[in-house]
């Protein structure tokens, strides 16, 4: 297929591996390939490098090497935060309340969900407004003595909005509630200091800010009680079992390094572009809304949604156009059914199924958002049209 | 036909080129076709439709399970070329699956791959197509089109006899198959399981199967047991003289030329010829009582405009897999058209389509909504084919 002159507008999704990345990575495939668990001298060779890693991770988000919990990827570390603290707070404290907002990924939302319906937890939604935000006020109102644990989007996927983390942190940690955040696509451009955040338990994936696939991270603050989802061997302190997979752990704290160091020029870089794409859009295509907070979004996270528009066909013909753009979170089987973050702010569905999400990255240039934003009024009139004909043929 | 010109499914006398969309099943068929229109030079977009499936059975339906939409994009991936799902689910069940059940309510024998073709194959798929800015519609269905003297497109039989789906085709108008292409329609299906392997395409042992697609392999009698039970009211069966022979469970379980399943027992086999839908009555019959010469078809596309002629002889196909048969077609206003097959024909079914041919040329169909005897007065007989064409012909 070729996609070498296409223009990747979709960083929200995954990111490209930066190349000193994968550079950091190559040894430990062949060379310094031992098992950290390992008692001879290769094993010894590995757990110094993923040690190193975890010091790496510990310095950027400002915690204890041993608060670290390394997973596969930002869901796995959702799930563990979800089910590790829920499972030992019933434990504990015969706590099994648990609070989220509606607007968080599944990894966090489908997870509670089963929470609730296979094990008796009882879940509650917290509010939003209309562009997704969760106001503290609200958390501190639905505290409960048996609350097990909170949990919050830091920047949501689908529209960008950042949320108020340290507040409503500062929230829990006055009635001693874990709290936990979905830091998965802050990554790349907000900060991770964990002091600064309030948070005891934070996800990471490494592949949204330049890693690989494959590997992620779940910061637990010291004294969070946290019982283990996968078990088996002590590795990780025995809270994640498995072997660890030093190359791309290596490869996770060499990316989180690179853009801490390099997010100021990043921004700098999307920012302006961001803006241009909202403004064009909502002053040139008719019915087009953003979605998401206006300025607390993410420097390089664009989404719109246009009324009455079939948003996957609008994909289809960006695509052969040659942008690379998504609606919402990537899905592959063209599912029509409405975003639930999008219907949690209150958007008509006529609305819902018409949204696009483009967002940036390190590598996007100028004259590819212009180049986009000349195609896309088209392709907004094309997917209207055949919004339309699916209406009349069923009416 | 001598004026035809062959067009090779994509044609050799004309060029054809650019973007067009291939409808992918996941078989080989479909894939195939992709296959022979990258090597054509075409720019193919492979697309897969997502029909509806009744909650739960996501896996049996026939051609869009995950494993097929699997298999699709793994083709789309050897040919090299983009792979998109469209989900129709929900106009596939409010039209192709609501018409299946209402037309089973009423009595008839729906044939819901015809709307699904018409509504959304060649009517949503291929707006999308045009969207994407696609010239053509490709399908992996066994026909062949041509032009006819006037530049008219003519829709063919298929070379291999055996596998010809002219039939399921036979909605298509002008404006349609001008934008149509069937890569197929010149091979023979041995071949096209050949040039699958010769392709890298690693379909040609996927089973094939003729059942409707949302019935996930399952009898048609009790996906209406599941979501249609307030239409099975039992009532009697009877003889065409009207004596009560036994029950029956709704006569939507039975169809026209059924002979297992009516629980008589009798000395020489019935089988059902008719359904009186007023009195939720089956009428059974004897073997020679389900020959009959004539029927009204309604709903007609003819795909070269309607004829010119008052009446006109030619070859009435009404099944998928039916013998075409001789008959006189008269046409009459509102696309209709009586039909007087040269000889008894059995198990006419309303509701399926009936289709007509001049040689290896499709001229259309439509549906059959009722089927008479020309020798017989009576309810089913002539006396009521005279009124239907005294009312409506020309």
């Amino acid at each position: 297929m070729l996609i070498d002159k296409m223009v990747y507008l979709d960083n929200a999704a995954t990111t490209p591996v930066d190349p000193r990345v994968v550079e950091a990575m190559l040894p430990y495939f062949n060379q310094a390939f031992g098992n950290p668990s390992s008692i001879h001298r290769y094993g010894q060779q590995a757990e110094e490098a993923i040690e190193n890693a975890r010091d790496c991770l510990a310095g950027l988000l400002n915690c204890r090497p041993s608060e670290i919990v390394f997973t596969a990827c930002g869901s796995e570390s959702d799930n563990l935060a979800l089910r590790g603290v829920a499972f030992a707070a019933r434990q504990q404290r015969g706590a099994d309340h648990l609070l989220i907002s509606p607007v968080e990924h599944h990894a966090v939302s489908h997870t509670a969900l089963q929470l609730a319906d296979l094990h008796g937890f009882s879940l509650e939604w917290l509010p939003v407004d209309e562009y997704g935000l969760v106001d503290p006020d609200e958390v501190h109102a639905r505290l409960r003595a048996n609350t097990a644990l909170v949990s919050v989007i830091y920047a949501n996927n689908e529209i960008g909005t950042v949320n108020p983390i340290s507040e409503i942190g500062e929230v829990c940690r006055q009635q001693g509630v874990p709290f936990h955040t979905d830091a998965v696509q802050a990554g790349a451009y907000l900060d991770l200091d964990v002091e600064a955040l309030n948070v005891d338990l934070l996800s990471i994936g490494a592949h949204k800010f330049y890693g690989p696939k494959g590997v992620g991270a779940l910061y637990v603050r010291n004294g969070t009680p946290l019982l283990p989802v996968q078990t088996g061997g002590s590795q990780e302190s025995g809270r994640r079992a498995g072997t660890s997979n030093v190359p791309l752990i290596i490869g996770m704290a060499k990316a989180l390094e690179l853009v801490h160091l390099e997010r100021q020029a990043i921004i700098e870089r999307v920012l302006p572009l961001r803006d241009l794409v909202i403004k064009t859009v909502l002053a040139g295509i008719p019915d087009s809304r953003l979605t998401g907070h206006p300025t607390y979004r993410l420097p390089n996270h664009a989404s719109i949604v246009f009324k009455g528009a079939d948003s996957n066909s609008l994909l289809m013909y960006l695509d052969l156009k040659g942008f690379a753009c998504s609606s919402g979170s990537a899905c592959k089987t063209g599912n029509p059914e409405p975003s639930e973050v999008l219907l949690a702010l209150g958007l008509p569905v006529e609305w819902a199924l018409g949204s696009l999400r483009i967002t940036s990255g390190a590598h996007t240039t100028p004259a590819e958002i212009e180049a986009f934003l000349s195609v896309l009024p088209d392709g907004v009139v094309k997917a209207r049209s055949l919004w339309q004909s699916a209406s009349s043929i069923t009416e | 036909m001598s004026e035809s010109v062959s067009m090779n499914g994509g044609n050799s006398m004309e060029q054809r080129s650019g973007r067009v969309v291939v409808a992918l099943s996941g078989g080989v068929d479909s894939s195939v076709a992709a296959g022979l229109l990258v090597e054509d030079g075409y720019e193919v977009v492979g697309m897969m439709l997502r029909l509806w499936n009744e909650p739960g059975r996501a896996d049996s339906n026939r051609c869009c399970t995950p494993d097929s939409m699997a298999a699709a994009r793994r083709v789309c991936a050897t040919l090299a070329i983009p792979f998109y799902v469209v989900d129709v689910r929900e106009v596939f069940r409010k039209i192709v699956v609501s018409g299946f059940i209402a037309g089973y309510a009423k009595g008839i024998t729906p044939n819901p791959c015809l709307e699904c073709n018409r509504h959304i194959r060649w009517q949503l798929l291929l707006e999308r197509a045009l969207a994407l800015e696609a010239g053509y519609l490709a399908t992996g269905h066994y026909a062949r089109l041509a032009r006819g003297r006037d530049g008219h497109f003519l829709l063919l039989r298929a070379i291999d006899e055996a596998k010809d789906q002219s039939y399921v085709l036979h909605t298509l108008n002008q404006s349609q198959l001008a934008r149509a292409l069937f890569p197929l329609g010149e091979h023979r299906k041995s071949s096209v399981r050949e040039m699958a392997r010769r392709l890298g395409l690693m379909v040609h042992d996927r089973p094939e199967s003729q059942d409707l697609c949302f019935l996930a392999g399952d009898d048609y009698r009790k996906f209406l047991k599941r979501n249609a039970p307030e239409i099975l009211t039992p009532g009697q069966i009877t003889n065409s003289a009207g004596e009560i022979l036994g029950e029956h469970r709704g006569l939507a379980n039975y169809t026209i030329g059924q002979r297992k399943g009516l629980g008589i027992s009798t000395p020489n086999p019935l089988y059902v010829i008719a359904k009186d839908m007023k009195n939720n009555t089956l009428i059974v019959g004897r073997f020679d009582e389900l020959g009959k010469d004539t029927m009204i078809v309604e709903e007609i596309n003819w795909i070269n405009g309607p004829p010119a002629d008052y009446s006109f002889r030619a070859l009435a196909q009404i099944r998928y897999t039916a013998t075409p048969q001789a008959a006189l077609i008269t046409p009459m206003q509102n696309n209709r058209a009586g039909v007087r097959f040269d000889h008894m024909v059995r198990d006419i079914t309303p509701g399926q389509a009936a289709v007509f041919y001049d040689g290896e040329v499709c001229l259309g169909g439509g549906i059959i909504t009722s089927a008479m005897n020309s020798t017989e007065e009576g309810p089913h007989g002539l006396g009521r084919l005279t009124t239907i064409c005294a009312n409506t012909i020309r």
